[in-house]
């Protein structure tokens, strides 16, 4: 265990250096943020009505959303890892006495979790002073907010064992590069990155709420905005267990049968 | 003929320190550091002559030959080569040099060597007749003809490098910079440069400058050594001057930057 | 000076030809690149798609003229990518020193730069911004005519000239850091994204910054007005022309940053 503590401790510190870097995201996010709602707000004048979750209700999901985007953009994979598969520096990480699988989690949460903490704090402190409708309002209640605490993590963690899932299908293409950007697709469209589910028609959102995209971003957010009952929640959570489970083995599986080939054919 | 004249440099870099409680020191307070690439740097290059230009990591080596191909421009001091101010005149002068940058590629990666030749052909806008002349000759003394219609992809490091350096040399330069152009290539490799370059000096009368790790380089090409330490040239003569019945040429060098505590 | 100019855009052109050979010697990655590429936007227009089937209208932009917009706009954006990507990836040949490479020979070096860089599989975004403007114009209620024509070439003219002014100052500011340039996205990826929407659902400030600052009004909202027959004073067909003068401050701080790397060599 420690030595997987100590890669997350080398990669935090490396998250932490570029103190532009770090103020730049937060810029960079804060505008989305802003331009985002901007759009809901335009939508929601046209027709009140129509709106599936209330204004201040989407408002603060939309700050969640730049707030915690490091967690769940799978965009931001690990740059590293598919370079070491490309030019074959993996057989590095093979050669020392560590599953892969293990130490690639622990490095993609660590650097996810450090580009969060720098920047979720000033995110959410700006949008917490906006005036209704375009801020982020507190938590419906303090078990909302632990259930949020939980299902931010769970979605991390699914997020994470799909990316690992893409990283080890990375051994079996040869082109790395649009795996990639095919899934990540994928994921930001059915995850609820691009327009929050509620706001999809009745018959596509009952669907997509049972894949693992919805895992991801969709519950914690939701929870916090309390745009969902309590029956939803508890359905919500179970999906999400069930998905992580079912990923990381799969992931884990995928991931030895790619160190065997990898070790059979020397790279 | 190249000329430096008391030529100073010096850069500012942010200082970075390992560790978490550094680095987040650093988000707030950053220290810089002003570094004296060149202190005072005077030679005089003759044409036709061929110099090995050697010195420690750091030494100042690769700021003198980027401000003598002119990408870089001296804080103080004169620079003159064939008369033209490098930096001034940046396109004039350049047309007249080549360079190697030994750890860098100037060949695209996934076409034909040649279609790399036949795209710098336009950008030196080199006239027909001397692109082929030059090609042909090119491609006899570094062996290319079977390199030529394969990508620079599937070329082994030695094999890059005889076609970078013939890259270099197409549009006839009076002046070739070689940026170590020996790293990392295998005995047969180094041997083949070494001589073309030998005879590229020989044939074309064209001024070589050679920075590189390898003292056999220098043993095999330069008769002329400038040693640069620490912002400063050091030494000016030749092999002999600092061989002084010394083992090996490496044990002679090591043993010199010792002296010169570099 | 008219030599220099013909022998320029040769030479361009023989870049362009290695772009094409090197992209075909990777086919599968180039189509599956070119599928994302494509997937990527498509994935927005479908956000745009269920929106509209929540609500009728924003802003009294109708779901056919908001296509219209977004298709206009993703056009200028993946030509400016397409062409200018040597621009917009500039951060990485500053810092692997391809950059000194380019200042050792006897061209520009903006020429040399545009050149390096040819990122052909934009065709994929093209190819799906072709389709929602095939579709933008068949159902919105609009007469089409040559002066509606010559406003959308206009507004192609000087929106890939926005974008291509935006790409540049990224890459002049590489010049001086090459940390924290993300921000620069938020007048790039965050103009694509959010310019699928007319500017004025935005407010009336966002109208002012994009009219005098960043002219994306200038190619996207008083075009649009002209087009949509929502105004009819047809000088709205040149106001995207003026959108050009947008690449003067570009180069005068790309020139500036040039002289920098010359005397830091950074």
């Amino acid at each position: 265990m420690k030595k997987y503590v100590s890669f997350y401790r080398l990669r935090f510190t490396m998250g932490l250096q570029y103190r532009a870097a770090a103020l730049a995201g937060i810029v960079t996010q804060f505008a989305w943020g802003f331009l985002e709602i901007m759009v809901f707000q335009a939508f929601y004048k046209a027709e009140p009505e129509a709106f599936p979750m209330t204004m201040s209700a989407t408002a603060s999901y939309l700050w969640m959303q730049q707030a915690f985007l490091a967690f769940f953009a799978t965009w931001m994979m690990e740059n590293e890892i598919f370079d070491s598969i490309v030019n074959g520096n993996i057989a590095y990480s093979l050669c020392r006495p560590i599953r892969v699988y293990n130490m690639w989690f622990s490095q993609s949460m660590a650097s996810r979790i450090s580009r969060a903490v720098l920047r979720c704090f000033p995110i959410l402190a700006v949008a917490a002073f906006l005036p209704e409708g375009y801020g982020m309002s507190g938590p419906e209640s303090i078990l909302h907010f632990g259930l949020f605490l939980i299902t931010l993590l769970l979605g991390l963690l699914v997020t994470v064992a799909f990316c690992m899932i893409v990283y080890v299908l990375a051994f079996f293409t040869i082109s790395p590069q649009g795996l990639r950007i095919v899934f990540t697709s994928m994921v930001e469209f059915f995850s609820g990155a691009i327009i929050p589910l509620p706001f999809f028609p009745d018959k596509w959102r009952m669907v997509m709420e049972l894949l693992p995209f919805a895992s991801m971003q969709n519950v914690a957010l939701r929870i916090y905005s309390g745009s969902m009952s309590v029956p939803e929640m508890k359905k919500a959570i179970i999906v999400q267990v069930v998905w992580l489970m079912v990923l990381v083995v799969s992931g884990s599986l995928l991931s030895r049968y790619a160190e065997k080939k990898v070790t059979i054919q020397g790279g | 003929m190249i000329t430096m004249e008391n030529v100073c440099k010096s850069y500012k870099v942010a200082k970075r320190n390992a560790g978490l409680g550094e680095a987040c020191k650093a988000l707030f307070h950053r220290e810089y550091q002003v570094i004296h690439a060149l202190s005072d740097v005077s030679f005089t290059i003759q044409d036709g002559e061929m110099v090995g230009y050697i010195g420690p990591n750091g030494a100042g080596k690769s700021s003198t030959i980027k401000i003598l191909s002119g990408i870089l421009t001296p804080d103080s001091g004169t620079v003159i080569v064939d008369g033209r101010i490098p930096y001034k005149n940046r396109m004039e002068h350049v047309r007249e040099i080549g360079v190697v940058f030994g750890q860098r590629s100037q060949l695209w990666w996934d076409v034909p060597v040649i279609d790399s030749f036949e795209l710098l052909k336009d950008i030196y806008s080199i006239p027909k007749e001397k692109y082929n002349n030059n090609l042909e000759e090119l491609t006899e003394l570094l062996c290319l003809t079977e390199l030529l219609r394969s990508p620079a992809r599937q070329l082994s490091l030695g094999q890059r490098m005889r076609c970078e350096i013939a890259a270099s040399l197409l549009h006839s330069p009076k002046i070739l910079f070689l940026d170590e152009p020996t790293i990392g290539l295998d005995a047969v490799s180094k041997i083949a440069v070494r001589e073309f370059i030998q005879k590229q000096n020989e044939i074309h009368k064209t001024t070589v400058i050679l920075t590189t790790h390898d003292m056999q380089d220098i043993e095999a090409l330069s008769k002329r050594i400038l040693l640069i330490g620490k912002g400063n040239i050091l030494l000016d003569g030749t092999l002999e001057d600092i061989k002084k019945g010394s083992t090996g040429i490496d044990e002679t060098i090591a043993e010199l930057y010792r002296s010169y505590d570099i | 000076m008219k030599f220099q100019l013909k022998d320029s855009i040769r030479l361009y052109g023989h870049y362009v030809s290695i772009h094409i050979r090197s992209a075909m010697q990777y086919k599968t990655s180039f189509l599956l690149t070119t599928l994302g590429q494509f997937l990527v936007s498509f994935q927005v227009f479908l956000g745009i798609h269920f929106m509209f089937q929540r609500f009728s209208a924003v802003d009294e932009f109708t779901y056919s003229e908001v296509l219209l917009c977004f298709s206009i706009m993703l056009l200028e954006f993946s030509l400016a990518e397409m062409f200018a990507r040597g621009f917009d990836s500039f951060s990485e040949m500053v810092r692997s020193g391809s950059f000194d490479q380019i200042l050792v020979r006897p061209r520009n070096e903006i020429l040399q730069v545009l050149g390096s860089k040819v990122e052909l599989t934009r065709i994929g975004r093209m190819l799906q911004a072709l389709v929602m403007f095939g579709y933008g114009i068949s159902h919105c209620d609009v007469e089409w005519n040559f002066m509606k024509m010559l406003t959308v070439i206009f507004m192609l003219i000087g929106g890939t000239a926005v974008f291509t002014g935006l790409f540049w100052i990224y890459a002049a500011l590489c010049f001086f850091t090459l940390e924290g340039l993300e921000f620069m996205n938020v007048f790039t990826d965050g103009a694509r994204e959010y310019g699928k929407y007319p500017v004025s659902i935005y407010g009336k400030k966002m109208l002012l910054i994009t009219t005098f600052i960043i002219p994306y009004a200038l190619v996207q909202y008083y075009p649009l007005l002209f087009l949509l027959e929502k105004n009819s004073n047809p000088i709205l067909t040149v106001v995207p022309l003026l959108a050009i003068w947008f690449l003067l401050p570009s180069y005068a701080l790309w020139k500036f940053g040039v002289r920098r790397y010359q005397s830091s060599g950074s």
